[in-house]
């Protein structure tokens, strides 16, 4: 056992199987959907590219593991409001003389805390007009615009197996291009506000396409090329901001460019009482595009074979590289939706450094939310926009920092990657060990079992 | 260095597998294995002309910028402070005729670099060392050509190990963990994590030594997340890593707005450690200032690169990490247990980057604030890349790193003609350049970022 898998070097190799052919042959059925005939005896799993594992297992996961998930995620969050809840720290103090006292003051202190969020997010149960009333779940909306849209470039990516975490950058870049044709150019009405549109998408789509040319032609990881575009954006931005000529506004001081001009901003869609723009509808038809392009064209299946198997993929006549090239391209214009959805729909007096107001980042946590499938980022994008809405009512209101939000978000997303913790959690089965196997997931479940017997029968062979 | 440097950890590394699978059983079939396969290596050099074009890419800014854009007057750079006990004279150079010296000494190494590929042989390291010390050295004579305030070289070389410090630090927590095969994208967390726990601990204790210490072990609590959900539930390496990061961001800003901004007395007035002056080491000129009147966890850095590189290239320890990294199926066939030589190392990863994190509270800043460590724990990621997974180059990557952060506050106070964001840029573009290969070919361990699934 020992020689033969230790002699061979590299997965790639399957000659050395030879000392003991019998035994997993025998076995072979059982582990043949996963791996290539040729790895013999020890965990050789020939690794699919690392993306595919996490891919499937995001895929895999069911519903309810999302919901638990989110319900756990929010349970650690009240957890730590009410330990750093003054009034709950001042109750715990008597608490083995009047326990309640300390979970009044929990109860009071969370549902404080949540009840905030919801009534920022959702609707306003204070509010005496209408107007009022139903305004949160509009800027829920508004705060869901960019999210999905740049979620929907970082999920298409996902599903090519790439991880664009340069959703930072592609923004700013998308938001300086947008921006810059909506204040210098005089336009019509209506051309002027596609002709923005679409210079953001083109900035964007330069930004990211960058990374999928490095990775294409030279083998860049895209984790580390994304992450250093980031901040070269953030330092070429700051610099065009306060370099008069370039972005600054005229006769200003401030690194601030000039306001948009009217006719390039997304109009209204509810009227001036609310922040809701017609960027929406832009976000919601980037989520039907990217459905139609993942589940209807042929370089949409091109994406999804090389992010399953890009060795596969190749072997079945797919350019890879021309994938990488043009999922980073569609990836990073999709981002760059979200930064015009900044310049031209939130922030349209003028825009500074801060315009990505971190969307790149919370992006991958909606992709991942959303199982990169187009309509599952779109419903991720309306949580977090939720909880970016409710957040903000949450610090004004009650005096909790946002910050707990980030917490919040990043917690749902390791829980759903990791459903064994979910299920562990709430003691839920593990689906595939009570039921026959349906999921993709139990082959890989069964192989791993049929194994240690086929490793076990070359031993005795020997 | 490195590529010196990988063939001997093999060879140093072949007798302990044999010699293992030796008492275990028969094992015949493995002595041809790895002589084979560093054959294999030694024969096949790619003929790389990348360095070559680089150096005279770099070749032609230097003639454009010093000799073409060449600025007259005199350049002026201060060797001692007057603190020192040994006093260097200043040095004053004309800057037009340096430009053109510099520009005339590289195009000389770029074509040696050329001769010396086309004879089928690697371009040195040296050689690259040298031209970017000629290039900066021209660079810094053009910016201060003609200037009123010299160039300070000790400022300038003390800020640069003081913006080192925790990037080696987290360049050698990535070092250790890529090396056993976790992708470890979470040292930005690992250092804002021990920086907030430092500047917590070491306020109510009062005692810096104590911060340190719940530093390292706040970076391998970060540390055991990325464990746990990395081996244990198979997630992505990546994936977990930057969502720590996000974790630790809202969680250091959630406790710094609703506790510690409201009791900073208590909670965040860190002590600092003290600078600690080696005797006569200290008094050498330029190395001393720079190297020798530091704090203790300067001196912690030191032992810890020197530490990990003995450990990983010299020990069982070591190559133990280097076969989980590379190969876990052939350790795990000799007996090493994969997963919790991962699991055990990742957390001295951890821990070792919890020092860095505890350098901004109880080193250089003072009290913690919200993200401080902004974006570091990338930087040194970048450092572990560009560094090629060697605890040395990647150290060097850091200092790199380091000056280059530097040079932009110096540059800032002589008054630079190159835009300061520019000069913050440049990490990241040569990262960029590292990565994409234009310096040199970097191949990670073959398993990083890959789960083992023991079968």
């Amino acid at each position: 056992m020992s020689d033969a898998a230790s002699s061979a070097p590299g997965s790639s190799a399957p000659v050395p199987s030879a000392p003991v052919p019998s035994g997993p042959a025998s076995s072979g059925p059982a582990s043949s959907p996963v791996t290539p005939a040729g790895s013999p005896t020890m965990g050789s799993v020939a690794p699919p590219p690392k993306s595919n594992q996490i891919l499937r297992d995001i895929m895999g996961g069911s519903v309810v593991i999302s919901i638990l998930a989110v319900l756990l995620a929010l349970v650690v969050g009240g957890i730590l409001i009410a330990v750093t809840d003054e009034n709950v720290q001042a109750a715990s103090v008597y608490f083995f003389s009047r326990p309640g006292d300390t979970f009044n003051a929990i109860w009071v202190s969370v549902s404080g805390a949540y009840g905030a969020l919801f009534q920022g997010a959702v609707y306003n149960f204070g509010g005496n007009t209408f107007v009022k009333q139903i305004k949160p779940i509009t800027d829920t909306l508004t705060f869901a615009t960019p999210l999905i849209a740049a979620g929907l470039g970082v999920g298409l990516a996902f599903r090519a197996g790439m991880f664009n975490i340069g959703g930072q950058g592609q923004m700013l870049i998308a938001a300086a291009c947008s921006g810059w044709v909506a204040y210098s150019f005089p336009l019509p009405y209506g051309i002027h506000l596609i002709v923005a549109v679409l210079a953001g998408i083109v900035g964007g789509a330069v930004w990211g396409g960058i990374v999928g040319v490095l990775k294409a032609r030279t083998g860049a990881h895209e984790v580390i090329v994304t992450i250093m575009l980031n901040y070269i954006a953030v330092y070429l931005i700051s610099y065009l901001l306060r370099t008069p000529g370039a972005l600054q506004a005229p006769g200003s001081s401030n690194p601030k460019t000039p306001a948009d001009l009217p006719t390039a901003i997304y109009p209204d869609l509810l009227g001036g009482d609310f922040n809701l723009h017609a960027g929406l509808l832009v976000s919601i038809a980037a989520t039907v595009f990217v459905w139609w392009l993942l589940s209807r064209s042929s370089l949409g299946f091109k994406f999804r074979a090389v992010g399953v198997n890009p060795n596969a993929a190749r072997v079945a006549g797919i350019n890879v590289k021309r994938s990488y090239i043009y999922v980073m391209l569609l990836s990073g214009g999709l981002v760059g939706l979200a930064g015009v959805a900044q310049v031209l729909g939130t922030v349209t007096s003028g825009f500074s450094s801060g315009i990505d107001a971190g969307i790149g980042f919370d992006a991958i946590t909606v992709a991942l939310l959303g199982r990169s499938k187009p309509w599952g980022i779109f419903v991720a994008g309306i949580l977090f926009g939720a909880f970016k809405a409710g957040g903000f009512a949450m610090q004004a209101g009650q005096g909790i920092p946002v910050d707990i939000v980030l917490v919040v978000q990043s917690l749902i997303v390791l829980f759903i990657a990791a459903p064994p913790l979910v299920r562990a959690v709430f003691r839920l089965p593990t689906p595939g060990t009570a039921k026959k196997p349906k999921q993709p997931k139990p082959p890989r479940d069964s192989s791993a079992q049929a194994k240690p017997a086929a490793a076990a029968e070359a031993v005795a062979a020997k | 260095m490195s590529d010196s440097m990988n063939p001997s950890g093999i060879d140093t590394g072949v007798p302990d597998v044999t010699r293992t699978l030796d008492s275990s059983g028969p094992g015949t079939a493995t002595q041809h294995e790895r002589p084979d396969s560093s054959n294999g290596l030694a024969t096949t050099i790619v003929k790389s002309w990348k360095a070559p074009i680089g150096f005279a890419v770099f070749t032609l800014i230097a003639l454009v910028l010093f000799v073409i854009l060449g600025r007259d007057g005199d350049s002026t750079f201060t060797l001692s402070a007057d603190s020192d006990l040994i006093q260097l004279p200043d040095i004053t150079v004309a800057a037009r005729l340096t430009g053109i010296i510099v520009t005339v000494l590289m195009a000389v190494i770029t074509v040696v670099a050329f001769l010396r590929v086309r004879a089928d042989r690697r371009v040195p390291l040296w050689l690259t060392a040298l031209l970017g010390v000629l290039f900066l050295f021209a660079f810094l004579t053009w910016v201060d050509a003609g200037a009123s305030l010299p160039v300070q070289v000790p400022g300038l070389l003390v800020g640069m190990v003081s913006l080192s410090v925790p990037l080696i630090f987290g360049a050698m927590g990535g070092v250790i963990s890529e090396r056993v095969g976790v992708v470890n994208v979470a040292i930005e967390g690992q250092l804002l994590g021990g920086a907030f726990v430092a500047a917590v601990v070491a306020s109510i204790t009062q005692q810096p030594l104590l911060g340190l210490v719940a530093a390292a072990v706040a970076g391998a609590a970060v540390s055991f997340v990325l464990a746990a959900f990395a081996i244990k539930y198979l997630v992505d390496q990546v994936i977990v890593g930057v969502v720590l990061n996000v974790l630790v961001i809202g969680l250091t800003n959630f406790l710094y707005s609703q506790v510690l901004s409201k009791n900073a007395e208590l909670l965040n007035s860190p002590p600092r450690f003290d600078r600690i002056n080696i005797p006569i080491l200290s008094e050498i000129p330029i190395i001393g200032p720079t190297l020798f009147r530091q704090t203790i966890i300067v001196y912690l850095m030191y032992i810890a690169v020197a530490a990990v590189y003995f450990a990983l290239f010299h020990t069982r320890w070591g190559l133990r990490v280097r076969a989980v990294g590379e190969h876990p199926q052939a350790a795990d066939t000799v007996g090493i247990n994969v997963n919790s030589t991962r699991f055990w190392n990742v957390l001295l990863a951890g821990a070792i980057t919890g020092f860095g994190g505890a350098y901004f509270t109880l080193g250089s800043v003072g009290a913690f604030n919200k993200e401080m460590t902004a974006g570091a724990g990338y930087i040194a990621l970048a450092a572990v890349i560009f560094g090629q997974w060697d605890p040395i180059r990647a150290t060097l990557a850091a200092l790199l790193f380091g000056f280059a952060s530097n040079l932009q506050n110096a540059l800032g106070i002589i008054g630079s003609p190159v835009p300061s964001e520019f000069m913050l840029m440049l990490p990241y573009l040569l990262t960029i350049f590292a990565v994409a290969g234009l310096v040199g070919r970097s191949r990670g361990p073959a398993a990083s970022g890959r789960p083992y699934i023991k079968s």
